[in-house]
């Protein structure tokens, strides 16, 4: 029986069209996955369903939950269904709970809103959402605040709140992406859990393939406000239809061609300890410590890329700043080319010189009053003199770059995010550097400019001998650029190998437990397709 | 929760000592011979040598410093020259003007900014809106003690609801409110109006937050997460305004008091000055920057009762 | 958009008041220090006065232009002593977080917070006396906080941010970034604040001449006329009415500029506060 019918649904907000004729359906006990890059409406298409549209927005068309005409209806039916006919999650767990409520008092009030029971009953009832949920009263009591919660525990919360009355329908928008693999993974078994026992359907909204790959039973696929193709997952991801589709799902498994090399050790770094001090706990008592790396080691070759994988914390962003000069360590040494980074407290700027970075933010990387121009050149400052042909260099940089000199007098703020990366990449390529350090520099691109970018860094790595760092939370990115690839946790490299090799056969559990967390998309996905995938052209932003 | 009041305990210990240090230095060091400052050039040599016997100033700076410190903590606040009188009874029934005065200002501070925040934050861009923010452009704008002369000139000279100043002492309480009135509107209004915008732009953010999101989805209807979610999270920079104010309700309120002539704190220490009583400014002052550390350390407490983040991160 | 029209009302507002006090320098209607008791207390719009006279028969309006200029040189020296060094030190404090400079800085910004600029006044004039001079000292320490306080928490945001570890990679050092990456991205948060505190420091500086702490005569100062009305107010109220609403006038436009200011420079806190 249908739950939840879309049909028709158009969107706009103020003059600006959002969505064009969006229709999907989700029945009782089913999952239905959305899948689609930043900007494709998949998140308005949700909201709209609830009614939760930013202001300004307007809806046309057909919205039928659970027997309701969900676009005309008022607020009040709209506050009577949100929660308890339809529930939500979101994407950004560490912010959707209020920091000075307990927990308990959140869970409790999904209920008390909209039932008149006694408070000790819906506390009662929130105590079983919790644990449901698998926050069990010994650890979690009612009593707890947010802030004394990891990211994927507060997620949770969030199920719990969603599922304390039993919705018909719950739609999680991108409920893990901010989630480490394997807490991601425990959540989508939690939510497939629920999705069983309650009977109710999940509407997921993603843009990762490999995510619903396994779980939902039908998939649309949305491009700027459009859903371009629709239909069972096995059979989707069998045949797909539309080129935008095949793009997709190519970009998503993408693996760049590159030349394997790996000539004399560059970098050596041994037995480095880094150690925190954690913020003082009274005036005048010692403040405590925080070991941040456990005694690491690692080489890396010449023409090498190297890949360094581990959860959020695991003190893989240390590593790279120990590396990279920015930051002492306690213990052990770090070379490059058999010169020492640290000599004497100082950094020995010859040896700086010949390392750069890119960092994961394409937002934050730059310094919003300066033009690219400037950005690019901000290496220089390593050389002993300023070069007289900095402009020359600087737009070669960019062409190296896919951009082009012209751009150099631009503000960041005028390119997209994938052409931002590029700019970063420029700048680090502007001093000709040994190496650079990637850190989770693909990690906030869509898939299909992420593919591109891997591409580039390929090329470039080819064309200018440059050895690679590549630290990364996503396996499957460290898995296509990668020769090597050290596996993290909690401040110690737990295991170390070819890429293939570790990725296929992994030794150590923990290594076992990232890989099998990864979500996967279905072997053989798009074989049938009739034509070969191509490469996406990206969009310049005006 | 004790730890964090420790914390904040030690560091409110640490501001008193180093503020009286600094009043001490200020006024005892700076000047050379208070004794001579005090009596002016033209004081007779024995005159002095007697004053500079009963400051005790033939003992060294720390002996001192300590002597007036532990003085302080023992509620003795020295002797004023000119009036030699102790200076704790001079002060003691001024403050009895002078703090209801703050705290009535405050009081209608948070009366009349609360609402009105909450009102032009909730119907952002109404007329409501624009007409509270129109009136605390204005009241921030407005100098509290011309906006007193105004009042005196309207309510009390011509319209005769209120006495143009004075104080008939608290033998009735309404009497003595119905005196304090017109100075705590006075003091209140820029007060408010600053409370108001901050008040407003607290809760637009907050109503920007994802948790206000995750509670509308629960069914939530706007005004149940404006009063369950969003005015709490806004109290934090509340709170802070609230505490930095009661700082200028003090020391407006010195100013306050010359428009109604009233016998306050404000009062005692412009004749201090202007007859040089070293001893009063001292005392008075200190006193002045204590009330203003200790409405800080409450407001430091507060922040921990609005946000267990405070309670157990530290 | 209320945000340009808030800045050109309180643009032309504050240059109205800017203008007044130049012109005083070189023509005011009369003789600010002229007393005239033949034309004392004469009301507003008497022929040859336009905002009448004073017990003394001096001219209200000239009074008011030489008004201004203290002022606006008192407000103005207070916000430059302020920001000369409270900005630096923010920085500073910022790009040495945790450390001992940014301790002490910080620990001083508390204690000068605990006293208000009155209580400063108070105790500067007790020992040098009052003067202009010592009112501009004290709301200039008092301004110093505020400027080191928003200056760092500013700068310690943007410290986290990734070009500034694009910038140590590539060598420069806390100074250098400071002066190169943080002031640029909190310039415009200075130059809203400075507005601001412009206009608490005219109110700061009437209030402190209203009391006897601030200018003093001969030098004319709106605190002062408020001053001298007050005696007066029941049978002069006009004495009192136009360096009020000098004040307030002069507050406002700069208020209101200090908003549009805002808006034009950060767009996304159009409509806040």
């Amino acid at each position: 029986m249908t739950l939840l019918s879309v049909s028709g649904l158009n969107l706009s907000i103020g003059t600006l069209p959002i969505l064009h004729d969006v229709a999907l359906t989700v029945a009782r006990g089913q999952i239905v996955g959305v899948i689609g890059e930043s900007g494709s409406g998949k998140s308005m298409t949700a909201y709209a369903i609830t009614q939760l549209l930013p202001a300004g927005a307007q809806a046309q068309g057909t919205v039928t939950l659970d027997g309701h005409d969900i676009l005309s209806a008022d607020e009040p039916t709209m506050c009577a269904l949100r929660g308890a006919t339809v529930s939500m999650i979101f994407q950004e767990p560490m912010t959707a709970l209020n920091p000075v409520k307990t927990i308990g008092d959140q869970v409790a009030e999904a209920i008390l809103v909209h039932e008149n029971v006694p408070r000790a009953e819906a506390m009662a009832r929130a105590r079983a959402a919790l644990d449901r949920v698998e926050l069990t009263a010994d650890r979690f009591p009612l009593g707890r605040y947010p802030h004394e919660m990891s990211g994927g525990q507060r997620q949770r919360v969030c199920i719990a709140m969603a599922i304390a009355l039993r919705p018909a329908l719950l739609i999680a928008d991108e409920p893990t992406t901010a989630l480490d693999v394997t807490t991601q993974a425990g959540i989508l078994t939690l939510l497939k859990r629920l999705v069983v026992e309650d009977g109710m359907g999940l509407l997921m909204i993603t843009h990762d393939l490999a995510v619903v790959a396994d779980m939902a039973d039908e998939i649309h696929i949305m491009r700027a406000g459009r859903v371009v193709e629709a239909g069972p997952t096995g059979q989707v991801f069998r045949a797909m239809r539309h080129p935008y589709s095949r793009q997709l799902l190519a970009a998503s498994g993408h693996t760049p061609d590159r030349e394997t090399r790996a000539e004399e050790t560059l970098l050596e770094v041994r037995d480095v300890v880094r150690d925190y001090v954690l913020p003082r706990t009274r005036l005048w008592s010692r403040p405590g410590r925080f070991r941040a790396l456990h005694g690491v080691s690692l080489t890396l070759r010449r023409g090498e890329s190297l890949g360094l994988v581990g959860a959020s914390g695991c003190g893989k962003s240390t590593l790279s700043r120990a590396i990279l000069g920015l930051e002492p360590v306690e213990a052990g040494d770090i070379h490059l080319s058999g010169v020492p980074v640290w000599a004497g407290g100082a950094v020995d700027r010859a040896v700086r010189r010949r390392m750069q970075v890119v960092f994961q933010d394409p937002y934050g990387s730059f310094n919003p009053r300066w033009r690219v121009g400037r950005l690019v050149a901000e290496p220089f400052h390593l050389l002993d003199r300023w070069p007289d042909d900095a402009d020359d260099q600087v737009a070669q940089a960019l062409i190296a770059v896919g951009l082009t000199p012209e751009d150099a007098a631009k503000y960041p703020h005028e390119f997209s995010g994938g052409q931002r990366q590029r700019i970063a990449i420029a700048r680090a390529l502007i001093i000709r550097p040994d190496l650079i350090v990637l850190d989770e520099a693909v990690s906030a691109l869509d898939v299909s400019i992420r593919a591109q970018i891997l591409d580039l860094l390929a090329d470039l790595g080819g064309r200018f001998g440059l050895s690679y760092l590549f630290i990364s939370h996503d396996l499957s990115v460290v898995r296509s650029i990668t020769d090597r690839v050290l596996v993290m946790d909690a401040g110690r490299i737990v295991e170390e190998g070819p890429t293939e090799q570790v990725f296929d056969a992994p030794r150590h559990p923990y290594t076992k437990s990232l890989i099998d967390a990864a979500p996967r998309l279905p072997n053989g996905a798009g074989t049938d397709s009739p034509t070969p995938p191509q490469t996406l052209s990206e969009t310049r932003a005006p | 929760m004790l730890r964090y009041t420790v914390l904040r305990l030690q560091s409110l210990i640490l501001s008193l000592l180093v503020a009286s240090v600094v009043i001490f230095v200020t006024v005892e060091i700076v000047p050379g011979d208070p004794a001579s400052f005090m009596l002016g050039i033209n004081a007779q040599p024995d005159t002095v040598a007697a004053l500079r016997a009963e400051l005790g100033l033939d003992q060294g700076p720390f002996t001192r410093y300590l002597a007036w410190v532990s003085g302080l903590m023992q509620g003795d606040l020295g002797t004023s020259y000119t009036y030699r009188a102790p200076v704790a009874d001079m002060v003691g029934d001024r403050l009895w003007i002078s703090l209801p005065l703050a705290i009535y200002a405050l009081i209608l501070s948070t009366a009349i900014a609360f609402p009105a925040g909450i009102l032009a934050a909730t119907r952002r861009g109404s007329a409501a809106d624009i007409g509270v923010m129109g009136m605390t452009q204005l009241g921030v704008a407005i100098p509290n003690f011309w906006f007193a002369m105004i009042m005196v000139l309207i309510f009390a000279v011509n319209l005769r609801w209120f006495s143009a100043g004075g104080f008939p002492g608290w033998e009735n309480p309404l009497h003595a409110l119905h005196a304090l009135t017109l100075p705590a509107i006075a003091l209140a209004l820029p007060q408010a109006s600053i409370l108001a915008r901050v008040m407003r732009s607290a809760l637009l953010e907050t109503l920007d937050e994802d948790y206000i999101r995750t509670a509308r989805a629960k069914g939530l209807t706007r005004r149940q997460v404006l009063w369950r979610h969003a005015l709490r999270n806004a109290m934090i920079p509340v709170l802070t305004i609230i505490g930095l104010q009661f700082a200028f309700l003090i020391a407006g309120g010195i100013i306050i008091e010359n428009v109604f002539y009233l016998p306050g704190l404000g009062r005692l220490i412009f004749q201090a000055i202007s007859q040089r009583d070293l001893i009063v400014v001292e005392s008075t002052v200190m006193l002045l920057v204590f009330a203003v550390i200790v409405v800080n350390f409450a407001v430091d407490l507060a922040y921990a009762v609005v946000d267990p983040r405070l309670r157990s991160a530290r | 958009m209320i945000g340009a029209r808030n800045l050109i009302l309180g643009g032309t507002l504050t240059a109205v008041f800017v203008a007044l006090a130049i012109l005083s320098f070189l023509w005011t209607p009369y003789d600010y220090t002229g007393v005239d008791v033949a034309n004392r207390l004469k009301g507003p719009l008497s022929p040859g006065y336009l905002l009448g006279t004073d017990h003394f028969g001096r001219d209200i309006l000239s009074m008011i232009m030489v008004g201004a200029r203290t002022s606006i040189a008192v407000a103005i020296v207070a916000v430059g002593i302020g920001m000369s060094v409270g900005v630096p030190l923010g920085l500073l404090a910022a790009s040495g977080r945790g450390g001992w400079v940014d301790e002490i800085t910080m620990r001083g910004n508390d204690l000068v917070f605990a006293f208000p600029s009155l209580v400063i006044a108070i105790l500067i004039t007790a020992i040098f006396g009052p003067s202009a001079f010592n009112a501009i000292i004290a709301i200039g320490i008092f301004n110093v906080p505020v400027f080191a306080r928003l200056t760092r928490g500013a700068a310690l945001s943007l410290w986290q941010r990734d070009y500034i570890l694009a910038a140590r990679v590539a060598g420069k050092g806390p100074l250098r970034i400071s002066v190169e990456h943080i002031l640029p991205n909190v310039a415009n948060l200075l130059i809203v604040q400075g507005t601001i505190q412009f206009s608490l420091g005219i109110l700061a500086e009437a209030g402190l001449s209203y009391v006897g702490l601030g200018a003093q005569p001969p030098t004319p100062s709106w605190g002062r006329m408020l001053a001298e009305s007050q005696t007066m107010i029941t049978i002069a109220p006009h004495m009192a009415l136009f360096p009020g609403l000098a004040i307030v006038l002069t507050v406002l436009g700069l208020n209101l500029m200090g908003d549009g200011l805002r808006d034009a420079l950060d767009p996304r806190l159009r409509g806040r506060s």
